[in-house]
């Protein structure tokens, strides 16, 4: 029997009001799988992000964490079951010191032994935190705060790490930071679902991606698939 | 120099400046318990008030009952802090996710429904007012460097600076404290890191309860007899100071209460006394002044667009 997927998304659907945002979704993430989801705007990519946290609640189908349904959960509570989100925009607090952000992670822990060695495993892996670490997060670079968005959500030590299009609005070198540091997640055996507009890189680096459009998904890619251009144009456009 | 202004210098002697400061004490705890809560929850309490006079009633009552003043402070802030409480779990957070409007005409009628169950409770003994003895002995004054200054007066600075200081070492220095600032900066993305909404907001209730145990127990001594409208004057004039001072920050609040307090104490001074009569149009002309000189606040930093409201 194949082994329970960490996340998983049976036919679920999200409204806001009378229209449909997404339509019968469903993927799962294996433990230590990095998946993507790609698709134009208003795909409905950050509203399956939203759902999962119990920002919005779906109307329909059932969001489970390693075979536990999540389905009405608080963000709170979902964030304390072990799923950590990135949020689009990166939303550090700006007047609180890098560290503070940091600590903020430490929220969501289920428990709380262990919350200083976090700290420290999460600041070597980003040489930022622990540099600027008195500085107000205000103060740092769009790169260095995406930085400390990943760093932040780390800190609590989830199963299932979801970013919204983390290279949103960054020079390319920092994108290039940015999938480093993915990689690096991965060989922690976290599993990640990554929203992103940069399709192809995304097809290339995940070990699967879910392409959605129009609250549907459409296609599912491999790396394999990350030349076949025509594929994708002709699934964005459909 | 206008008589207007020559009369408030005049006015300005050592006697007056230390009631001012000390007025200006009491109103900056109350702009804190009221800035606590809307820092956290967006909601301006009117009740506020209403929960102080239950405070000050529990005086009365515990003084009354001959109960040691300790044992009737203690069961005052136990009040203050369980009406709290259970105005949180009873009434705002049903409301949690209702528009600002809506929760400030509820606190509205909150505040009405508090100061006419205090009523039905009062006028048990066919009189409106209940006298409160125990804590009597702190309107004696004592002379300081030839100035006389009641020790209620030390007693309302000393708290609010101890308060004030201890306020600040939990926001800046504990786990708790951490997540109420980022909760009042952005308590979506608070939640999203696995903040608890209901533990931040009870706290942060909880400190207001607490801080109205305080201001019950000064006001009380300065205002012995203990009437449903007690302490409702001066929830209004805080609530003034607060938006004055600049509601969006914690640390603005604060000083707004403490200006509106210090500033009525000092026009107070500088009256006549047959013209105390127009002490408040006095305060309000000045605060109308203030917001149209500064809308975002008087405390307010130049050019600031984010906010931090704890």
């Amino acid at each position: 029997m194949a082994p329970e997927p960490m996340l998983e998304l049976r036919d679920v659907g999200v409204r806001y009001g009378p229209v449909s945002v997404v339509r019968r979704l469903s993927l799962e993430v294996a433990k230590g799988e990095i998946v993507g989801l790609i698709g134009p705007n208003g795909a409905g990519k950050s509203t399956t992000l939203h759902a999962i946290m119990g920002l919005v609640p779906p109307h329909e189908g059932d969001i489970r964490l390693g075979g536990r349904s999540m389905r009405g959960a608080s963000p709170e509570n979902v964030a304390r079951a072990g799923i950590a989100l990135v949020p689009e925009g990166r939303r550090i607090f700006s007047q609180l010191t890098v560290e503070e952000n940091l600590r903020l992670g430490l929220a969501g822990r289920r428990d709380r032994a262990g919350s200083e060695e976090a700290v420290e495993s999460v600041a070597e892996l980003f040489p930022v935190v622990r540099e600027f670490r008195r500085r107000p997060a205000g103060a740092l670079s769009g790169g260095q705060q995406q930085q400390l968005a990943i760093a932040r959500a780390l800190v609590a030590g989830p199963d299932v790490l979801l970013l919204d299009e983390p290279s949103l609005g960054l020079a390319p070198r920092m994108v290039d930071v940015v999938f480093e540091v993915l990689g690096e997640i991965r060989r922690r055996g976290i599993s990640v679902l990554l929203v992103e507009q940069r399709a192809q890189r995304t097809v290339a680096f995940a070990d699967r991606t879910y392409l959605m459009a129009n609250g549907e998904q459409r296609l599912t890619l491999t790396p394999a698939d990350a030349s076949d251009t025509e594929r994708m144009v002709a699934a964005y456009l459909s | 120099m206008s008589g207007a202004a020559t009369d408030v210098v005049a006015a300005l002697d050592a006697q007056t400046i230390v009631d001012a400061v000390g007025l200006g004490s009491v109103y900056a705890l109350m702009a804190v318990g009221i800035g606590l809560v809307f820092g956290v929850l967006r909601l301006i309490n009117f009740a506020y008030g209403q929960v102080v006079m239950a405070g000050a009633y529990t005086l009365a009552f515990t003084s009354q009952a001959d109960w040691p003043t300790w044992l009737g402070v203690a069961t005052c802030f136990g009040v203050t802090v369980a009406l709290s409480l259970l105005l949180e779990r009873l009434v705002f957070r049903p409301l949690r996710t209702a528009t600002p409007v809506v929760m400030l005409v509820t606190t509205f009628a909150v505040a009405f429904l508090l100061q006419n169950v205090a009523l039905l409770v009062d006028v048990n003994d066919d009189t409106i007012g209940e006298p409160a003895a125990s804590v009597a002995s702190l309107n004696q004054a004592v002379t300081v460097w030839g100035v006389d200054v009641r020790k209620v007066t030390i007693v309302a600075v000393v708290a609010a600076a101890a308060l004030l200081a201890a306020l600040a070492l939990l926001l800046t220095r504990t786990r708790i404290g951490l997540q109420m600032r980022a909760a009042a900066t952005d308590f979506r993305t608070a939640r999203l890191l696995g903040v608890r909404a209901n533990t931040v907001i009870g706290f942060a209730v909880l400190l207001s309860g607490v801080i109205a145990g305080v201001v019950a127990v000064i006001l009380t001594v300065q205002i012995p007899l203990v009437q449903p409208s007690f302490a409702l004057n001066e929830t209004i004039v805080v609530l003034v100071g607060v938006v004055v001072g600049g509601i969006d920050r914690l640390w603005t609040a604060t000083l707004g209460g403490f200006a509106i307090g210090f500033a009525t104490g000092v026009i107070n001074g500088a009256l006549p006394t047959d013209k105390t009569v127009f002490l408040p149009s006095a305060v309000f002309t000045l605060v109308i002044l203030v917001l149209l000189l500064r809308p975002a606040g008087l405390f307010a930093p130049r050019g600031a667009t984010s906010v931090e409201r704890v």
